[in-house]
């Protein structure tokens, strides 16, 4: 029998995990990557040339960051490696690439995707001033570029990132001018049994807010958001917001780092016909699979934060275990024993991962409340007021005719930024639940390719 | 007013010059062009639906907020393409083309 042709989407902790699983097990596996480098996000590495050490990087992850490196510069020889490669559709049981220098279509026996998260996102008014950046966004500017994003910083929105990010920037000396968590102290009070699951990552989430209160910068729970103020030229001015208790304040700044946890990327799983389901806990569509990563299509595994948003841990465990499901199912070997240890270890990160989902809330409240002038898609300026004014006249309640008729989705960034949210004004406006609206559809290619390469492939 | 984006470490690279709108812009070695144009200047461009100048949003390629243009045509992603010497970008699509958003 010929080798089974395995192909890896990402190079994060899950497809770098996968991608050795099947190194050990004989296989070459091609692994197909956007980044310049690996590491995926949260182990994203910075630019040859930049000499801060890991220490400096990751903080408390530093040993697990120069582990992942390490493995995957051990794996590059027993692998097809492809970097700054877009996988932009799946089709017909193969993968469609394409890069700055060629473009392809490659077949596979196997295909694990492991495509990640981009931060979730709330609009809020204002929001679409320069100087608005993602958490997410934040965090790549100080990692790999050794920048902040401005010099007066307010973190807002809820999750882990929003802790961790703000807590890098007062470490590397920017002026952090306020972290503003819009989830209720008491919720988190309700999540420690289940974050107990992994005592060390929260013990390390603890040690942020404690290095953020030693550092002066004021840590304010149960916050609404209630405009970011700026103009047309010079972006970002300041942030005015409600406090837990109702009163309402203004802060001076130039920079707002904004999201509420994460999203999983799942346009490849959604062309590759995956079958979907909603999670009520999330409040997000998610493609389904068993504890392995097996999705309801034969060949096809889902690992890592692009199937459920579980961190970087979970993630590791997550590609390895999809590799060996992946192999079980070619007819190849597997250890019995390392599976089982695998499974043993994803139950508590998924129960850690409901832990955190309690603890900070998505707050779709505040898209109910969402003023009507506020944006809520970025990239075409469509507002609040004119989706509902969508949602009254034509009577749209579904995510993808709402998107026909106001535009919310088709832009730029093809809904990963808005589509959440859209879903939850149209939910609050028509008053149905938010699963009735559905999901935006990934649409192929799933993010915009050079014009010569969409030409080409037309 | 000053750049938008502030130098926390990594002083001591190389340095380089670009073009931004015709005007010169130094930058470092390892910089994106987003870095670059932004700790230089407060935005990368001006929304085509006329609500303010534009800086970018995720920096991982995922919200494409951040596109420039080189003077030839050239669309790029200012977040995931590096500054090199010479680069000559603009700020306004000089085609003045609906992009292709396929």
């Amino acid at each position: 029998m010929a080798e089974p042709r395995v192909i890896i989407v990402g190079a994060g902790p899950a497809g770098t995990r996968a991608a050795e699983a099947l190194v050990r097990a004989g296989l070459r596996p091609m692994v197909i990557d956007e980044g310049q480098r690996s590491g995926g996000q949260i182990y994203r590495r910075q630019p040859e040339g930049f000499g801060r050490s890991y220490a400096k990087l990751y903080g408390t992850e530093a040993g697990r960051a120069r582990d992942l490196h390490q493995s995957f510069e051990a794996l590059l020889p027993h692998i097809d490696y492809r970097p700054e490669t877009l996988v932009w559709n799946i089709a017909d049981q193969h993968v469609w690439w394409a890069n700055a220098h060629d473009q392809d279509a490659a077949p596979f026996d196997a295909l694990i995707v492991c495509s990640g998260a981009t931060d979730r996102l709330m609009p809020v008014l204002g929001w679409h001033h320069a100087g608005c950046y993602s958490l997410g966004g934040a965090q790549v500017a100080l990692k790999a570029q050794a920048c902040a994003i401005g010099r007066e910083i307010v973190f807002m929105g809820s999750g882990p990132l929003l802790y961790l990010v703000a807590a890098q920037y007062a470490a590397a000396g920017a002026k952090v001018a306020a972290v503003l968590d819009s989830a209720p102290a008491s919720a988190r009070v309700r999540a420690a049994p289940d974050m107990l699951a992994l005592p060390s990552v929260l013990w390390n989430g603890i040690g942020l807010t404690l290095a953020l209160r030693k550092a002066g910068v004021p840590v304010l729970h149960g916050v609404t958001p209630v405009e970011i103020r700026g103009d047309a030229d010079q972006g970002v001015t300041g942030l005015v917001y409600r406090t837990a208790g109702g009163d309402t304040r203004e802060i001076a700044c130039d920079a707002v780092a904004m999201g509420h946890h994460l999203r999983s990327e799942t346009q490849l799983a959604d062309l590759a016909r995956c079958a979907f389901g909603f999670d009520p806990v999330s409040r997000q569509w998610l493609p389904q699979c068993d504890a392995e990563g097996r999705s309801s299509v034969p060949g096809v595994y889902l690992a890592g934060d692009g199937c459920r948003i579980r961190g970087a841990r979970a993630a590791e465990a997550g590609g390895q275990l999809a590799a060996l499901a992946a192999l079980a199912d070619l007819g190849l070997a597997v250890d019995a024993a390392e599976r089982a240890h695998l499974l043993d270890a994803m139950a508590d990160y998924a129960r850690f991962a409901r832990g955190l989902m309690r603890a900070f809330p998505w707050p779709q409240h505040q898209a109910a409340s969402l003023p009507d002038a506020a944006m809520v898609c970025r990239c075409e300026a469509v507002t609040a007021g004119d989706l509902r004014q969508v949602v009254r006249e034509t009577g749209a309640r579904e995510a993808n005719r709402a998107k026909a008729f106001s535009r919310v989705g088709m832009g730029r960034c093809q809904g990963r930024y808005c589509g959440l949210a859209a879903a939850e004004v149209i939910a609050a406006e028509a008053r149905v639940p938010v699963e009735s609206v559905g999901r935006l559809r990934a649409q192929a290619p799933v993010k915009p390719l050079s014009i010569s390469t969409g030409e080409d492939a037309a | 007013m000053t750049g938008r984006f502030i130098r926390l470490d990594e002083h001591s690279r190389p340095a380089l010059t670009l073009h931004v709108d015709g005007e010169p812009v130094s930058a470092l070695e390892g910089d994106t062009l987003m870095t670059a144009m932004l700790q230089a200047g407060r935005a990368l461009r001006t929304s085509e639906f006329d609500d303010g100048s534009r800086a970018g949003f995720c920096l991982m390629g995922a919200c494409q907020d951040c596109w420039v243009w080189t003077e030839s045509g050239e669309r790029l992603r200012a977040c995931s393409t590096p500054a090199r010497a010479g680069l000559r970008i603009v700020t306004h699509n000089p085609e003045a083309s609906w992009p292709n958003l396929a």
